[in-house]
């Protein structure tokens, strides 16, 4: 059966094109198609390796970003209590010295108070001196021979010493 | 759907009853194998009971009055030509053969048959596919641009057989990789060429056992010239026991003899089967053309549904036969560069 015969002819052909086939396609077909591809292939992973780098420094990146961030929150809340604890501190301080300030100026008026107390005082007992002396003066110019007369005489006197100003007294 | 499906095979009984008319009985084996087989024209078409055919050229060398080449036109009905003629039985039934002194000689016969000519044309249209496609990677940055058109069909295929390479090959497989890509296109295309069944293709070229039997003499060589110390020694003397080593070389030769062989039979036998089988299926409606219009339309039906089946698990085979012997040939390269 011719089938399952090589036909010699048929071997010759294919033997020469098949080869020259060959020969041309690994020359200028195939070579070509699977380096570009490959080249093509390493570009894509190389880009694909940047781009995971860039992910990475990225990640890196925002942790530090959320780092510092968290850091000055924290510096921020630890102003803000500085802040208010420098608040108390300075009205605590104020409230202080103007409490020693109103003591000392009523200390002051306290002395001051005295010292008008003790003129007025002085003065009083000056104006009794001056009164005493008046009513010694009038009671020597009249007649004090009527004892009975001489309570209210005495009561008269010290009225009308009373009534009279303290300034023209004191001459 | 139903009713399409009837206009269908009515008109399918129609078709059945003009192959009725046109070619009356026939030997459906001898139109199988002249289907399968090689022929010295090409029979396009039987147009109004003239057949349409190439004739092709004859180039043969006798003995003893040296080269001739002539059209087979003049060796057309059994003619004798400078002594030549188409033996019409065995031993070289359908073959050119002379006639000296009354017996029937084989010349050297390089004529160019039905599948020379397919083989040149799908030589050539393979060539002109993967240079066009080389030529879109000259003239494009493949850096810049994805492949376009040809060259984004033609380029998963050739990756598919390089990286088949690298799996099996390994370090130096850039070497191997064009001859496996150019086996693989080949068997492909010309399998596909093969299931066509108008002119261009329908010559029976990767079922025909010489051709096969090139592809995987290719193989052969490449795997033993270029074999490894390590895979020499391993056929010569393996490492086994003292008792087996007179008779391993034995089986390694043996082996690797047989492993060409096993690739010519799997692409041939599997290739012609696949011809045979959707040629017996077609050759059903004319073999049923006598039982009259009800058997035949119905088996029409039958047979174009089988045969449109056999159409599809013939293009899924045609695939799997170029990949397969593309990678069993990867796989014996690989083994031969075995280093340890």
């Amino acid at each position: 059966m011719s089938l399952f015969t090589p036909d010699l002819g048929l071997l010759f052909w294919m033997v020469i094109i098949f080869g020259l086939l060959f020969f041309i396609l690994a020359k200028w077909g195939f070579p070509l198609i699977t380096s570009m591809v490959d080249k093509r292939s390493a570009a894509i992973d190389k880009s694909l390796q940047e781009a995971k780098e860039v992910e990475e420094r990225m990640g890196a990146m925002t942790a530090e970003h959320e780092r510092m961030l968290a850091e000055t929150r924290k510096e921020q809340s630890v102003l803000l209590k500085e802040a208010s604890e420098t608040r108390k501190a300075i009205i605590e301080q104020s409230r202080a010295e103007a409490r020693e300030e109103a003591e000392k100026i009523l200390a002051e008026a306290r002395v001051r108070i005295a010292a008008e107390k003790e003129s007025a005082l002085r003065d009083i007992r000056r104006e009794v001196a001056m009164l005493s002396v008046g009513v010694a003066e009038k009671i020597l110019r009249k007649d004090l021979s009527e004892e009975e007369t001489e309570a209210d005489y005495l009561a008269a006197l010290v009225d009308e010493a009373a009534r009279q100003e303290p300034g023209k007294t004191l001459n | 759907m139903k009713r399409w499906i009837l206009i269908l095979a009515g008109l399918l009984a129609g078709i059945s009853l003009f192959a009725h008319g046109e070619e009356g009985d026939v030997r459906i084996a001898d139109v199988i194998f002249e289907h399968v087989g090689d022929a010295y024209e090409w029979h396009i078409v039987t147009w109004k009971d003239h057949p349409v055919a190439i004739h092709l050229p004859v180039i043969v060398r006798s003995r003893t009055s040296g080269w001739h080449v002539f059209s087979s036109k003049r060796l057309e009905h059994g003619a004798v030509y400078e002594g030549f003629s188409i033996a019409p039985d065995d031993p070289y039934e359908g073959k050119v053969v002379e006639t000296v002194d009354g017996e029937r000689v084989r010349p050297l016969d390089i004529s160019i048959t039905k599948n020379v000519l397919s083989l040149m044309m799908s030589a050539v249209l393979l060539a002109v596919i993967v240079l066009l496609t080389a030529r879109w990677y000259r003239r494009h940055d493949a850096l810049e641009e994805a492949p376009k058109g040809l060259a984004a069909a033609v380029e998963p295929l050739v990756m598919m057989v390089h990286n088949m390479a690298k799996e099996n090959i390994g370090e130096d497989y850039r070497r191997y990789s064009p001859f496996l890509c150019t086996a693989f296109f080949f068997i492909l295309l010309n399998n596909f060429m093969g299931i066509i069944p108008f002119f261009p293709g329908g010559a029976n070229l990767t079922g025909n056992i010489a051709v096969t039997m090139v592809l995987a003499l290719c193989t052969f060589f490449t795997v033993n010239l270029f074999g490894t110390k390590h895979y020499y020694k391993d056929i010569f003397w393996p490492d086994v026991p003292g008792f087996l080593k007179p008779i391993m070389p034995v089986i390694e030769v043996f082996s690797a003899l047989v492993k060409p062989i096993s690739l010519t039979i799997r692409l041939f036998a599997n290739m012609l089967a696949g011809h045979i089988m959707i040629l017996c299926i077609v050759c059903i409606i004319f073999a049923m053309a006598k039982y009259g219009p009800a058997m035949t339309g119905s088996m029409t039906f039958v047979s174009v549904l089988f045969g449109l089946f056999l159409d599809l698990l013939e293009c899924l085979v045609a695939f799997i036969q170029a990949y397969v012997f593309t990678m069993l040939s990867s796989i014996y390269i690989g083994l031969s560069r075995a280093k340890e």
